[in-house]
């Protein structure tokens, strides 16, 4: 009897304790993030709020080894295996054949969204969407929405300017009040939706008035118009196409949170 | 298949090709304008040429065919790290892998293929806004090319002139600020008249982290860029890119063109040959021909096309005459004049007697 009473108390617990923070069948620890809302950058109306459910997100990007071990399992997702429509010619090509030191840390980079989003499938997981990475990168060390700080965009940018020559694909240090690491550095990510950017990434073009991304910092957009690593982002996703690769492009996973 | 679902099918067929028929006949070339709106008189087209691509300060040679043609032009965004001073790197975001980048020569009327790149290397999107294009973000809109990737757009050249192009990716004045700009010319109909030399001279100002000198490889400071308080104005994007040893080269008595861009992001340029006058100012670039000019205003995305004799051997600085710019900032550029000396232009001592006056 006592032991039923045990057991039963097992299987209630270890779920609970899995779903604060879970890990996935491989991969970076996950954390819950509770969301709330922000103003977005772009948006259609002004005065716009995007609201954000809670979710899980990998406390990093994915690395080089997570991702040798994810074809190991899944090789047709192997370089010179994948059809030109779902990466183009630089998915891969930076690799070295062998696993080189380090991997453990470098960032699996040089992957297409449609490789990206293979991978956080097999790992019953998903790209994170576009507003859930955004409010994620509204967080400093301490502050989960310190994007009305004008020093912290600053800080922002500067990492994001940073001379990439002679770096190795590490991802930055930064590591937010989320406990989520490297959101704002010269490596940017793979979103869910990324195409659905509203910035053209001619940033003078104006089709509708709001949704421009003009040479003036954007005026019209309803976001903090300082907010310069914000406008670079969303600049690269609306330039991005689903097989692009890029050495300063990798991702991380995300779940939905119960 | 029922009979109903057939004759829908009929009938939805017959809709098509009505459709069709109606699309192939409306799609003649030569879209005629609506009525009373003028529209550009477009020369015929004769021919294919590939652009002739060299690196500053050379040019392309002058054009000599009377006829408008299609260009091919072909430019890779390269990103790398360069010695904008001694000791002193950065990282340039270039076009064609110099700064300013390579200097694009077409006729008044050609047709312009346009294939941008963006090599693999790049850590982000660039694009291409020229400003002698007519069309959405004078071809920034049609040219977004990711690392790796490459995008084409066509465009006639509607009007002479001696235009900038540069990069229009968000944040624009850092993509301007890390070297993205260039020169195209477009020569009119009846070309320019034959001179010795021609070079091709940019200016622009540079935000570095570390202050004026400090060696090593500098970050972006964009502070300085919003104060618009550069730590370089440099010609061709180097202290050395024009002097000593890559000096331009001329000889006494050579009629010498400049084409002069100014790149910004911010700063205007009041461009001085030390020890020259010009002869001939092609003001801002256009068809207005100023002479007899000191110095000359040539804004931010602007661009100049300035002519002299070199009558005496001197070393020609070109200079920002906002002074401190040349002294603190590396604005100055040089063209070795060399040759015999003309003592009665120029030398030390007293004036020679001469015949009294009356």
């Amino acid at each position: 009897m006592r032991g039923t009473w045990i057991l039963i108390g097992m299987l209630t617990l270890i779920p609970l304790a899995l779903g604060a923070s879970g890990t996935g069948r491989s991969g970076a620890t996950q954390v819950r993030i509770v969301g709330g809302s922000y103003q977005p950058l772009y948006s259609d109306a002004r005065d716009s709020v995007t609201v954000v459910t809670p979710f899980l997100i990998d406390t990093r990007g994915v690395t080089r080894a997570e991702y040798r071990a994810f074809l190991a399992e899944h090789p047709r997702w192997q370089r010179g295996r994948v059809p030109g429509v779902f990466a183009d010619d630089g998915y891969l090509a930076g690799w070295p054949a062998q696993p080189g030191a380090g991997e453990d840390t470098l960032l699996a980079t040089e992957v297409s969204w449609f490789a990206a989003r293979a991978y956080c499938r097999a790992r019953d997981a998903r790209l994170p969407t576009t507003a859930e990475w955004e409010f994620l990168a509204r967080a400093d060390e301490h502050d989960p929405d310190a994007a009305s700080d004008a020093a912290f965009l600053r800080r922002a940018l500067d990492l994001a300017l940073a001379p990439r020559a002679g770096q190795p694909a590490t991802g930055s240090g930064f590591v937010n009040a989320w406990g989520v690491r490297g959101m704002h550095g010269v490596m940017n990510e793979w979103v869910l939706d990324f195409n659905t950017a509203f910035a053209g990434a001619d940033s003078r073009k104006t089709t509708s008035g709001d949704r421009s991304l003009t040479c003036a910092a954007g005026a019209t957009a309803t976001g903090d118009s300082r907010d310069y690593a914000a406008f670079m982002r969303y600049a690269f996703r609306a330039a991005a196409e689903a097989r692009s690769t890029s050495r300063t492009l990798g991702f991380r996973c995300a779940r939905d949170a119960s | 298949m029922s009979k109903q679902q057939k004759n829908y099918g009929i009938a939805g067929g017959a809709f098509v090709i009505l459709l069709a028929l109606f699309v192939a006949l409306g799609a003649r070339s030569g879209v005629e304008s609506p009525a009373g709106v003028p529209v550009p008189e477009l020369p015929e087209l004769k021919g294919v040429e590939t652009a002739q691509m060299v690196a500053p300060p050379a040019v392309p040679s002058p054009i000599t065919r009377d006829y408008a043609t299609t260009v091919k032009v072909d430019l890779e965004v390269i990103e790398k790290v360069m010695e904008i001073a001694p000791g002193v790197e950065y990282e340039m975001w270039t076009f064609g892998g110099t700064v300013p980048g390579n200097f694009i020569r077409v006729r008044e009327g050609d047709q312009v293929e346009f294939t941008l790149r963006n090599a693999h290397d790049s850590g982000m999107p660039h694009n291409i806004d020229l400003h002698a294009v007519t069309g959405q973000g004078g071809g920034a809109e049609a040219t977004n090319v990711m690392p790796g990737q490459a995008n084409t757009f066509t465009f006639r050249a509607l009007q002479p002139g001696l235009y900038v192009y540069h990069c229009a990716m968000a944040p624009v004045p850092v993509h301007i600020a890390n070297g993205m700009y260039g020169l195209i010319l477009v020569e009119p109909a009846e070309g320019m008249a034959p001179v010795d030399r021609e070079f091709y001279v940019m200016q622009g100002d540079f935000y570095t982290a570390g202050n004026h000198g400090e060696a090593g490889l500098q970050g972006f400071d964009f502070d300085k860029l919003f104060d618009e308080e550069p730590e370089y104005v440099l010609f061709n994007g180097a202290k050395g890119a024009l002097n000593g040893d890559n000096a331009m080269q001329a000889n006494v008595g050579e009629s010498i063109r400049l084409f002069v861009g100014n790149g910004g992001p911010n700063l205007t340029s009041s461009f001085h040959a030390i020890g020259e006058i010009f002869d001939n100012v092609y003001v801002e670039g256009g068809s207005m021909v100023n002479n007899n000019v000191q110095t000359t205003v040539i804004p931010a995305g602007g661009a100049a096309i300035v002519e002299f004799r070199a009558d005496v051997p001197s070393n020609v600085l070109l200079v920002d005459h906002a002074i401190t710019r040349v002294f603190n900032k590396g604005a100055l550029a040089t063209i070795a004049v060399s040759g015999e000396e003309r003592p009665e232009i120029y030398r030390h001592g007293a004036a020679e007697p001469t015949v009294a006056a009356n």
